[in-house]
């Protein structure tokens, strides 16, 4: 195609990949199983951006979107089930999640921005895992799971059992998660975060879900804690935003917030 | 895909941008590339008729779907899109650079709220960064922006026009 621009304009910002667009679950599975450091492409709201920077370098890109019928949104065994397709503005409109499970409707609309939602999937940002976000820590709040399948069959992992560490699950390389599961919650419940600007990451924020609380943003990974002394074994990293000592501090004041409605 | 009512041709490249791809190969150098890791909003189009970062996504992953750009709301010169006549009116910019993000954004935005509140406002437009004018004015045209829009925009099939 031709171009009215010099050729500087026209270098690429994303590194190397090779494209792959399956457009069953099936081949979807086989390429994870084939390909050596193969990254699934969802929503791509954290995905590319690392691309852009250079930060992530896959040899391979899955990209799952033109795949039908995985973007549903229906009850599950009392809970919501959420697709892997299944974009978070669709969450946080969806009546059945608002009923079943208000928390989870309450939680999305703090993610990013509507722009930002209208692309990026829930289960996207479960895969991702950045400890600094909200949707793992409301999955580990409420006891949820996700399902994986890969092309050696399908298994289920719970909550406590999927963040491994800072980006990282326990998923196999092969395996891709097709479906979030978020019990119902009928019970009182709150996710505060504070951060510096509208929409962007939490320095620290809390999930209560009835008496249970999970901690976001102070930790490699989400964390439960105890209400009554959530900041007990924690042991926060401190940046140009705050101080571990300041983590803390928000965790408790968080915490007695979320608690005391 | 479809970029402004045009069938285009697929983008030379998997790792083309579908903002680079906009304005380097079609050359419509309407949609502004900001910070290019999803934070400013001024590369925001739509995509089947909502607001989306074009930087964020790969241009081939808009193949077989409409993408509307800001040159895409104002057809054939004609009149002005509402949100656009209400940024005219309310002089919702200073220099420019945001303001075409801001357009799509708030396009989006009336087609899912047509009657903003005031916080539906301030939501709308969080994900959008203007560095001139302190957003007072932007505000306001979006409010103008709902009084001129009768019935939600979708940027899609556009508008009478009649503001």
């Amino acid at each position: 195609m031709s171009s009215r621009f010099p050729d500087t304009l026209l270098r690429l910002k994303p590194p190397p990949f090779e494209y792959h667009a399956p457009t069953t679950v099936e081949e979807a599975y086989a390429l994870l199983g084939s390909l050596e450091d193969a990254k699934v492409l969802a929503g791509g709201q954290s995905l590319i951006p690392l691309l852009n920077f250079r930060l992530a370098r896959p040899q391979h890109l899955v990209d799952i979107n033109r795949i039908a019928d995985l973007d549903r949104i229906y009850e599950r065994d009392g809970g919501v089930a959420v697709q892997a397709l299944a974009r978070q503005a669709a969450v946080e409109d969806s009546e059945l999640a608002a009923r079943i499970c208000p928390l989870l409707s309450a939680a999305v609309g703090l993610v990013a921005h509507r722009v930002i939602r209208n692309r990026g999937t829930v289960c996207g940002s479960l895969a991702h895992a950045d400890a600094a976000s909200e949707l793992p820590a409301v999955l580990l709040a409420l006891g949820g799971s996700v399902v994986v399948r890969s092309s050696r069959g399908e298994r289920t992992i719970p909550a406590v059992q999927l963040f491994a560490g800072v980006f990282e699950t326990t998923l196999a390389p092969d395996e891709m998660i097709v479906e979030a599961w978020f019990p119902a919650l009928r019970e009182p419940f709150a996710i505060l975060e504070e951060s510096r600007r509208h929409g962007d990451f939490a320095l620290a924020g809390v999930v209560r879900a009835g008496p249970k609380l999970a901690l976001f943003g102070v930790a490699p990974t989400p964390v439960l804690a105890d209400p009554r002394d959530p900041a007990r074994e924690l042991q926060p990293s401190g940046d140009l935003e705050a101080t571990p000592e300041f983590r803390m501090h928000l965790v408790r004041v968080l915490t007695e917030k979320a608690f005391a409605a | 895909m479809k970029v402004n009512g045009v069938e285009r041709q697929s983008p030379a490249d998997a790792r083309r941008l579908l903002s680079d791809y906009l304005r380097h190969e079609l050359g419509l150098t309407g949609t502004h590339v900001g910070c290019e890791h999803g934070v400013c909003g001024c590369c925001t189009v739509l995509l089947d008729g909502a607001p989306v970062r074009s930087c964020l996504m790969l241009a081939v992953q808009a193949e077989g779907h409409d993408v509307t750009t800001i040159e895409g709301l104002a057809r054939d010169d004609q009149a002005l899109h509402p949100v656009q006549q209400a940024f005219h009116e309310c002089h919702g910019l200073q220099c420019g650079f945001c303001t075409p993000g801001f357009v799509m954004s708030v396009v989006g935005l009336l087609a899912q709220h047509p009657s903003p509140s005031p916080q539906q406002i301030d939501e709308g437009i969080a994900g959008n960064l203007c560095r001139c004018t302190g957003y007072a004015s932007i505000r306001r045209a979006v409010q103008r922006a709902a009084e001129l829009s009768p019935s939600p925009h979708t940027g899609e099939g556009r508008g009478e026009g009649e503001t």
